[in-house]
């Protein structure tokens, strides 16, 4: 006789599993207070939450294989979502650092790299089909579909441009490597780890997942260029024009 | 030998949007009449009478695929899966971009300056034509940019630069599947994209 053949034993073989496995949560920086988001991602899986505004959100690559491949939409209007075009074609620069804004299709900024410690990333490549497949299951779940499955980003994983227009797949920058985004509207955040389209080598590990609320970094520019400004304007002036007035809060 | 028959010879007026459905094996000419006229196109495969979502134009697919940004004769433009939808078959002008998107209201208030948010933009193009054929923002994506030239240099940047194109060049696509081509006819003003005077571009499809 098996343990499982009654609800009461499936119910204690059930119940016993949470106990007797362990499951890695990813660091989380000392300094961080208000911590909303702590979560692996396996290689092949995705990870998804709504973020508020003045979310610091750390993508980090533990151990060297991760790519993280990354779409964001509004939370309050998930039609507006990350335009990679213009997250290229705006600041003038197709290559992500610290600093890059990623703007979306309205002309406001999503959130902004504040800290990069890779350097190896990609906006011109997209996702494989493995990738594409877990992507649509995290839009599906805040009710979208294959139609807000966008052009998307890439995160430790790098891509360069020769002079003759020809790629060059350069690979990530070794275990330890982490991204931090400055969110400056409640995002719908989908993350998936899975192997780059140009990675000759497709091994993917572990992606690390942390956000935490750090609200008072919106208050000064990480940028002081004239289309980062302007962002910046256009999106502090649609959220300050769509809050309630102070009579009814 | 094998005779083609013209099937719509149409001229697009400057800022204007225009699409057509290119059957496969058709194909379709795009001739920049004078010259430096970006040409915003978005393709989708057109399965049972309408366009397929899973089957719409993919920038990142299409230079993933093709291992190069530039768009010239060869080029497979393909669908977000990698489907071929058009070969890019006869080219007079190559460099053509498809990673700088489409200009838009919003966007352009960034590049250019709040000053420009009422002037036309391919958004608006865009929108208006994939609405006739029952489509919405949701359904709008990455595109190509015929006959505009964006390098990007070593160290990342890029910009819309002077065209390679002149007056009566085109170039001429292979539909690989039943394809809805969606055009805007660029309306900026604001970079060189039309060398700061857009103007018309004829579309010449031939059946086999």
């Amino acid at each position: 006789m098996s343990s499982t053949n009654s609800t009461d034993g499936a119910r204690s073989h059930a119940r016993a599993q949470a106990t007797t496995v362990q499951m890695r949560v990813p660091a989380t920086p000392a300094d961080a207070t208000g911590l909303t988001w702590a979560e692996v991602v396996p290689a092949g899986s995705y990870a998804t939450k709504v973020l508020g505004r003045g979310t610091r959100l750390r993508l980090a690559d533990p151990d060297g294989g991760a790519c993280a491949h990354l779409l964001l939409f509004r939370a309050d209007a998930s039609w507006e979502r990350l335009n990679v075009a213009d997250t290229m074609k705006v600041p003038w620069q197709a290559y992500l650092g610290t600093g890059h804004p990623l703007l979306s299709d309205q002309g406001r900024v999503l959130a902004t790299v504040v800290d990069d410690t890779s350097g190896h990333h990609d906006a011109l490549c997209g996702m494989t089909a493995a990738a594409r497949a877990q992507m649509l299951l995290g839009v599906h779940k805040h009710g979208m579909d294959i139609r807000d499955v966008a052009p998307s980003v890439s995160l430790f994983k790098g891509v360069r441009v020769n002079a003759d227009g020809a790629l060059a797949f350069t690979g990530g920058a070794g275990g330890g490597a982490a991204v931090d985004l400055l969110l400056h509207l409640p995002l719908i955040v989908v993350v998936v780890n899975a192997s780059h389209p140009l990675d000759p080598d497709p091994a993917v590990t572990d992606l690390d997942v942390v956000a935490w609320q750090a609200g008072a970094e919106l208050a000064e520019p990480v940028s002081t260029d004239p289309e980062y400004l302007r962002a910046l304007f256009n999106t502090e002036s649609t959220w300050a024009a769509a809050r309630d007035s102070e009579a009814v809060r | 030998m094998t005779t083609s028959i013209v099937v719509s010879d149409d001229v697009v007026a400057a800022c204007a949007p225009w699409s057509t459905v290119v059957p496969a094996g058709s194909q379709l000419q795009i001739i920049d009449l004078h010259g430096n006229q970006a040409v915003d196109t978005l393709f989708y495969g057109f399965v049972g009478g309408r366009p397929d979502p899973a089957l719409r134009y993919s920038a990142q697919a299409t230079v993933a695929a093709q291992r190069n940004i530039f768009l010239t004769t060869g080029s497979v433009l393909r669908a977000t899966d990698g489907t071929a939808l058009m070969t890019i078959v006869a080219d007079d002008v190559g460099n053509h971009d498809t990673i700088a998107g489409a200009c838009s209201k919003e966007s352009n208030t960034l590049r250019y300056g709040h000053h420009t948010v009422h002037q036309h933009a391919c958004a608006e193009n865009f929108l208006a034509e994939a609405t006739k054929w029952g489509m919405g923002k949701r359904d709008i994506v990455s595109n190509v940019n015929f006959f505009m030239n964006v390098p990007v240099e070593p160290d990342g940047t890029l910009g819309i630069v002077d065209g390679l194109s002149a007056p009566g060049k085109s170039l001429t696509l292979r539909a690989e599947v039943d394809t809805l081509v969606l055009v805007s006819n660029c309306p900026q003003i604001n970079n060189p994209c039309n060398g700061f005077d857009p103007t018309p571009v004829r579309m010449v499809m031939t059946g086999a």
